[in-house]
């Protein structure tokens, strides 16, 4: 690694403010020029602080209104985060050079200073600032497509990620009340029995509570995850390329800090893993497929915290690591699409290969990482989750048996649908007999630095793991063993024969019917169908509990109503003879108290 | 603040506690000759500019010197009159005077478009009586006097309500309705006062207070309390004494509804305070009980039911009525906390209510006299046809809610801090589900706002039109005082803290 000079003067400048102030400034300066230099520099300048601090420790601690707000914690865990951070800004930098939206530049860069703040943050206070600045300056990114769809699904998303912050701010107060402590979970504690790591935070309290809640929201877990579905798919080009890389990892991050080894969480990450697949099939707007990804990805992660060993977290970091950097990827390879082609649904594409022949080969790149194909990124990642949740299960809790099984479901799903559906629909399947020209050179470029870096990582294993939270526990850990290679290939063999297979007898008319097979090939596996029937049956359940619910709201708002409302019991004008009356009962409470209370 | 402790000569800032009642009711006569209301208009801004320069110097001085002290006539209290100012009153007085002058810049184009061109120099009249009414009750020192006073702003009040009526003929049944109650209010607590006259033998607020020491609580002095709880908290729309509120607020003219909002209600809360816990000592075992059994119920009372009131309002002014008496709610559980920071936050949201509400009513205001907007279905599309004002509108709407960034925020906070410190945690989970109520009512209002097409008139989009800068700056000062006291919350918390102080002692 480059050895960069220690700047004493600089030491307590977290790297979050060169790009919160090139954002700042960006947002002033008419100039395109001056805007991208700003929006490549503030990344690098951020990466020249990050490299400043020649300890673990908390600097930049600032006195405000008798609280401390420590707004530069430099640890091993907000080391990696804020590397990809930084890195994934810089490509989002790079990606966005020709666009000519000064809003764009401006948000995107707050944003990611935003999300730098949020990880470097050593207390709670410091946090919800940077949680809140994240909400505030990403809807514009969403905004940014102009249209009235993107508005409401903005306005929608910033009233999600406000409640977060509010839950956030709620439970932290109540937190300190009880242990007069603003901390954020002082992560890096000795390694407990088993390998596990002290959570930061835990579950055992209110406030432990509602953080966790404004965490999860953030994070996308299951029945909160609406948000993320509906924004990202509607935000401009680089909006969503910026979008995928920051709010939900700083989520993990946060959870990882505040909850490592909270078991719930492996539930809610198992069910994260599986659920979207089944929505991801079916979907039809490529970008939307890869946010139900994305969430998929995530629950891989959530797992990783939730098992909580040093294993695990090093899992769930470098997943994130890994997962930024292919998932930008994607989005970016579908963004040029969408530029280019202007749709990125998947009913009208196809053949795309000839006349984008490059954003082909780095879309193939990503979806080889987001597969977990072995020399590519997201193996080397996803291997240490799973062999964390294996040795686990292996070591006295076998209910974990379950949820591997759910993971390497979930494994199949991701090559299904990122790893041969996103590419497989946009750039081969039938012509369309769309011609266009190549992405822009710029776009090419960011694309190509995050391919490279997706196969680069995946060979030389070795810098992801230095880099990972407990580096001496991954320095111990080979991914490439004979059984992880073969058990993964023939996973992806399998699922890649089905989807050959039905091309070559040309049993895919339509996309829904070749993925229901394929996925009937997986699902036989585990017992037939078993897991689609019992989805459908959630599904219906589902549906009559929420007919049901709509109907007790619809009464007790009509009741609510005839109380209420101004022609309602209690909101008709009352005559003044009557309140007289009121007024002398309320006469005789007070008398009654007074004459009671000695 | 020193700035204005020492900006009048020396001869002219010892009068000035008696000046910035007397200046008003004078003007008051002046106006009322006045031949238009434009002359009017001039009379009352030149007052009310006079007065909050005054109140300002009145600040200054009392966190200054402690309390200020003038005896009316040179006659010596107890047996003369006294005014008298400390960090409490004169705080409020400081609210009142400013929220005051901003008003009263509001007014010309409001009520030049809301009030028969005869009447006006009538109004403006009636106005000062009002203002000057207030500013007594909140700095007389004579438990009488501020009886008096309650009196002239209360009649005064009557009669700008009912000047609504050229626009709505409801108003008059309104201000009626309002008469019966208030008159009921006020017979309480004169009633109140007598028996405390009986058994004390003063009506000076700070010799009765000594003399109930001294000597010790009767019947007398218990029915007294009582008495006054109930006169006062009508005036204050204490729920469930409100009622004459919503309608008093819808069917006045804008202008008047802008004023009473920012001041009325928030002086006889003052005048509560100060009988709560400057006569009657807030140790004393029933006045404690009243705090816990009467005060905090009645407050969290009123902060649901009125915000589900307001929730399914479909006039826009009435609609924000009741989220006032929701935010009285709030008040009184601070009040009803009894503990110095309760007293703090309940003054602190005394002070912010009057900022939001200001700003919002007077956006009302303006949205119509552009285009005679009264329901919320017609606050459509004002979002692209007077965006400044909507603007104001929204960042008000926020602060009532209570969003970080905007004064509601703060005051909140210390409304959960009080009552973190009493352990009631109850009226924290109060306190955050009633804000979400309040969400949903602002939320209807400011998504109709911007979500909302432009209507059509005829066939045609209604075209931008932009509120008469006379209504836009003064909205706007309110509308960002919301916000700027979020960040410089220092000055208003060490106010609402040196007012809690002055009254609690400690």
């Amino acid at each position: 690694m480059i050895d960069f000079p220690h700047i004493e003067a600089l030491a307590d400048v977290s790297p979050a403010w060169p790009v919160i102030i090139g954002g700042l400034i960006a947002a002033a300066v008419p100039n395109h020029l001056l805007r991208k230099v700003l929006a490549l520099l503030a990344p690098i300048l951020a990466l020249v602080l990050w490299f400043n601090p020649e300890t673990i420790g908390t600097y930049g601690i600032i006195e405000f209104g008798g609280f401390t707000l420590e707004t530069f914690r430099y640890d091993n865990l907000s080391r990696i985060w804020s590397f990809v951070f930084i890195l994934a800004a810089f490509i989002n930098g790079l990606y966005g050079l020709h666009e000519r939206d000064r809003l764009a530049d401006a948000s995107g860069l707050i944003y990611s200073g935003a999300g730098l703040g949020a990880v470097f943050a050593g207390d709670l206070l410091t946090l919800f600032f940077f949680w809140e600045l994240t909400a505030i300056s990403s809807v514009f990114l969403i905004w940014g497509a102009r249209n009235n769809a993107a508005y409401k699904a903005g306005l929608r998303y910033l009233g999600i990620h406000i409640l977060s912050g509010v839950l956030l701010l709620a439970g932290a107060v109540i937190r300190a009340s009880e242990t007069g402590s603003w901390a954020f979970g002082e992560f890096w504690g000795e390694g407990m029995e088993g390998g596990a790591v002290a959570a930061g935070i835990g579950l055992d309290s209110l406030g432990g509570w509602l953080i966790f809640l404004a965490f999860g929201i953030k994070c996308a877990f299951p029945f909160m995850h609406n948000w993320l579905q509906d924004a990202y798919p509607k935000a401009t080009i680089t909006g969503a390329v910026v979008l995928s890389a920051f709010t939900t990892k700083l989520a993990v991050y946060a959870l990882a800090r505040g909850y490592a080894g909270t078991d719930i969480l492996i539930y809610i990450g198992a069910v994260m893993t599986a659920f979207p697949v089944f929505f991801a099939v079916v979907e039809n707007d490529l970008r939307k497929v890869l946010a139900y990804s994305l969430n998929n990805q995530l629950g891989f992660m959530v797992v990783g915290i939730g098992v909580g060993t040093e294993l695990a977290l090093n899992g769930a970091a470098a997943h994130a690591f890994v997962h930024i950097i292919y998932k930008a990827l994607l989005f970016m390879s579908m963004g040029a699409v969408l530029l280019r082609a202007g749709t990125v649904k998947a009913s009208e594409l196809g053949g795309l290969f000839k006349s984008m022949p490059a954003t082909s080969f780095f879309c193939l790149i990503g979806a080889a990482s987001i597969s977990a194909f072995p020399l590519f990124s997201g193996f080397v990642a996803k291997a240490l989750t799973l062999s964390a949740v294996a040795y686990e299960a292996s070591h006295g809790h076998p209910e974990l048996i379950a949820i591997w099984l759910v993971l390497v479901f979930a494994s199949a799903g991701v090559l299904e649908h990122s790893g041969i559906k996103i590419p497989y629909f946009a750039f081969f399947a039938h012509d369309r007999g769309l011609r266009v020209r190549e992405a822009p050179a710029n776009m090419l470029i960011a694309m190509g630095l995050a391919a490279l870096l997706c196969v680069f990582l995946g060979v030389n294993y070795g810098v992801l793991y230095t880099l990972v939270p407990f580096p001496e526990v991954a320095a111990q850990y080979e991914p490439y063993t004979f059984d992880h290679i073969v058990g993964q290939m023939q996973l992806l063999i399998a699922a890649m024969f089905a989807f050959t297979f039905l091309v070559r007898m040309g049993w895919y008319p339509d996309e829904k019917r070749s993925i229901n097979l394929d996925f009937d090939w997986i699902y036989r596996r585990f017992g037939d169908g078993m897991v689609r029937w019992a989805w459908a049956m959630v599904d219906r359940l589902m549906a009559a509990l929420g007919n049901l619910i709509a109907a007790a709201r619809a009464k007790f708002g009509s009741r609510m109503f005839e109380a209420f409302s101004p022609m309602g019991a209690l909101s008709r004008d009352i005559p003044s003879g009557l309140l007289a009356i009121w007024t002398s009962a309320l006469l005789a409470i007070v008398l009654l108290i007074s004459y009671i209370a000695r | 603040m020193d700035i204005f402790a020492n900006l009048l000569p020396a001869e002219l800032a010892h009068h000035v506690p008696v000046l910035v009642v007397v200046i008003p009711l004078i003007a008051a006569a002046l106006a009322a000759i006045m031949p238009n209301g434009r002359a009017g208009w001039t009379v009352a801004i030149i007052t009310a500019s006079i007065v909050a320069l005054f109140s300002l110097v009145l600040l200054a001085q009392a966190l200054d010197l402690g309390v200020i002290s003038y005896a009316l006539g040179g006659w010596a209290p107890p047996i003369g009159i006294e005014y008298r100012v400390d960090a409490l009153n004169a705080v409020v007085l400081a609210l009142v005077g400013l929220v005051g002058l901003l008003c009263v810049i509001y007014s010309l184009p409001s009520v030049a478009d809301e009030i028969e061109e005869g009447k006006q120099a009538l109004f403006y009249s009636a106005f000062l009586v009002c203002f000057a009414g207030l500013l007594g009750v909140t700095i007389t020192g004579d438990a009488f006097n501020v009886f008096v006073f309650l009196e002239i702003s209360s009649i005064s009040t009557y009669t700008i309500i009912a000047m609504g009526a050229s626009k709505d003929r409801r108003a008059l049944t309104a201000a009626y309705n309002y008469l019966i109650l208030g008159t009921i209010g006020a017979t309480f607590f004169v009633i109140g006062v007598g028996f405390l006259y009986a058994a004390t033998g003063t009506l000076n607020m700070a010799d009765m207070a000594r003399i109930l020491q001294e000597n010790g609580h009767d019947r007398v002095t218990e029915a007294a309390f009582a008495f006054i709880v109930v006169g006062l908290g009508l005036k204050a729309a204490m729920f469930p004494l409100h009622v004459w509120l919503p309608n008093a607020y819808a069917f006045a003219p804008n202008f008047v509804t802008a004023f009473l909002a920012s001041t009325a209600t928030k002086v006889a809360f003052y005048a509560l305070i100060r009988f709560l816990f400057s006569v009657y000592h807030p140790d004393t075992a029933f006045v404690q009980m009243s705090f816990t059994w009467v005060f905090a119920v009645v407050g969290v009372i009123a902060m649901f039911v009125a915000s589900a009131q307001a929730i399914f309002q479909t006039d826009a002014r009435r609609l924000l009525a009741y989220s006032s008496v929701a935010q009285v709610g709030y008040m009184m559980l601070g009040l009803g906390m009894g503990t110095v920071l309760g007293l703090q936050a309940g003054i602190l949201h005394l002070i912010n209510h009057a900022l939001m509400k200001g700003a919002l009513f007077m956006a009302l205001g303006a949205f119509a006299l552009n285009f005679g907007v009264r329901q919320v279905a017609d606050l459509a599309g004002l979002g692209r046809t007077m965006p400044a004002s909507a603007m104001a509108f929204t960042i008000a709407g926020l602060s009532l809610v209570g969003v970080p960034l905007t004064v509601g925020f703060d005051s909140k906070w210390y409304l959960i801090l009080a009552a973190l410190e009493r352990d009631w945690w109850w009226a924290v989970a109060a306190l955050i589900l009633s804000s979400l109520m309040a969400l949903i009512y602002i939320g209807r209002m400011i998504m109709v706002v911007w979500m909302e097409p432009v209507p059509a008139h005829p066939g045609a989009e209604v075209k931008p039109r932009h509120a008469p800068y006379m209504m836009l700056i003064p909205t706007g000062i309110i509308a960002f005082a919301n916000i700027y006291f979020f960040f410089d919350a220092s000055l208003l918390v060490s106010l609402s803290g040196a007012a809690a102080q002055a009254v609690m002692g400690g």
